[in-house]
């Protein structure tokens, strides 16, 4: 991890000491430990901000816009496929981004990790497979392989597909027999217990719209739901307008999805909203053949027409 | 869509897809018919209703 750290503040204080680029967008320590905050580096000086730990689990591909300059990027597999379906959306071009890739060995899953603590977590430090985390009350040494987040134990995208330049060596992509067992599992459930399911899941929501924030595949400069004439769906706590902001925006993300969990790392609630675009990110995967952010010439699903499409549902 | 509602628990007779041109009006009573005829089969639909008391 720490030669990574390296490589990306040796490579982003030569973009920009070159003039290459105009800014690089990387991870820096957050406030508080066990945590980063995305931030955006203009000047040689402050590469040093940069880092890159296990932490990292938002998505920078959210933070790259339409500017007239070039920017780099650190991106870990995920966050690049949302990078190349950015391209594919016309949402920027491939000259206009320098990609810094960085192989990635998962994200942990913080909530998880807090919960074996009584107390405020006060240092959190890795290396390699092995996280040490302290509190006052104790210290404790985990695996990180035990406390992946859900989509980085399901991920077998880990290595970037589009980079200009690598942090880090490749890494060993994993090979799973079935890529979504939770989906199975929600799907063998009566239609009642599914919408039970559904319902405990978001009852906690406070429709603060973080998990949309956060996502990079969000960037429609008015969202559906924070339009008022006409208002698809009602603003407050009632539980079938959150369900229909949660079905909606899931289904917004179908056949983009690269499940990432950004959502769910941004969500303060602990909800895992990806609960709805796994079930669409499965069925693109088998009636198309599709995964995101894998091809930049190939249209997505959803924007083609092929006779053979599956259409069972229609009359 | 049919999909992700009925993995949401929405029953599949509930939604339905047609496309039906103008000049096809025996096809539009036919599938309004059939519609109608699952749907009543199914009852009333207590999910995402909502309740405005
Ligand atoms: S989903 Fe894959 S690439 Fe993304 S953070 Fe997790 S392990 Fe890394
Ligand atoms: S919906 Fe969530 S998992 Fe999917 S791309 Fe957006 S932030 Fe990532
Ligand atoms: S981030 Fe969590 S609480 Fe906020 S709107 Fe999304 S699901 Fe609801």
């Amino acid at each position: 991890m720490n030669t990574c750290i390296k490589k990306i503040r040796e490579l982003s204080a030569d973009l920009l000491e070159k003039g290459e680029v105009e800014k690089v967008i990387g991870f820096a320590k957050g406030t508080i430990p066990m945590a980063t905050s995305p931030i955006a580096i203009q000047k040689k000086q402050d590469v040093n901000k940069l880092v890159f730990n296990s932490t990292c689990g938002l998505n920078l591909a959210n933070y790259v816009s339409k500017g007239k300059g070039k920017i780099a990027v650190v991106t870990k597999g995920c966050d690049d496929r949302n990078i190349v379906t950015h391209i594919v959306e016309n949402q920027i071009q491939r000259d206009q981004i320098y990609i810094i890739g960085v192989p990635c060995t998962g994200m942990v899953d913080k909530p998880k990790i807090a919960a074996l603590f009584e107390d405020e977590i006060l240092e959190f430090s890795e290396d390699n497979d092995t996280l040490t985390v302290s509190s006052l009350l104790k210290t404790q040494t985990l695996k990180k392989q035990d406390y992946l987040k859900g989509n980085c134990f399901y991920c077998t995208h880990k290595n970037p597909v589009l980079y200009d330049v690598l942090a880090a060596d490749l890494v060993e992509e994993q090979k799973l027999d079935n890529l979504f067992p939770d989906v199975d599992q929600i799907e063998t459930l009566d239609e009642d217990a599914k919408w039970n399911h559904f319902e405990n899941l978001t009852k906690n929501c406070i429709r603060c719209y973080a998990c949309r924030n956060a996502c990079p595949l969000c960037y429609c400069p008015t969202c559906f739901v924070d339009e008022s004439d006409p208002q698809w769906v009602g603003k407050g706590q009632d539980k079938t307008d959150v369900n229909t902001f949660h079905f909606l925006r899931a289904f917004h993300c179908a056949g983009r999805c690269t499940d990432c969990g950004a959502c769910v790392e941004a969500c303060p609630m602990g909800i895992n909203v990806r609960d709805f675009t796994r079930k669409l990110n499965k069925d693109v995967l088998q009636l198309f053949g599709w995964e995101a952010g894998l091809d930049m010439i190939k249209r997505p699903p959803l924007d083609t027409y092929r006779p053979e499409d599956p259409d069972d549902f229609i009359k | 869509m049919g999909n992700l509602l009925e993995h949401m628990g929405i029953e599949r007779d509930r939604v339905h897809f047609s496309w039906i041109s103008s000049a096809e009006a025996t096809k539009f009573v036919d599938v309004v018919k059939e519609i109608s005829d699952k749907v009543k089969g199914l009852g009333l639909n207590k999910k995402f209703v909502k309740d405005y008391n």
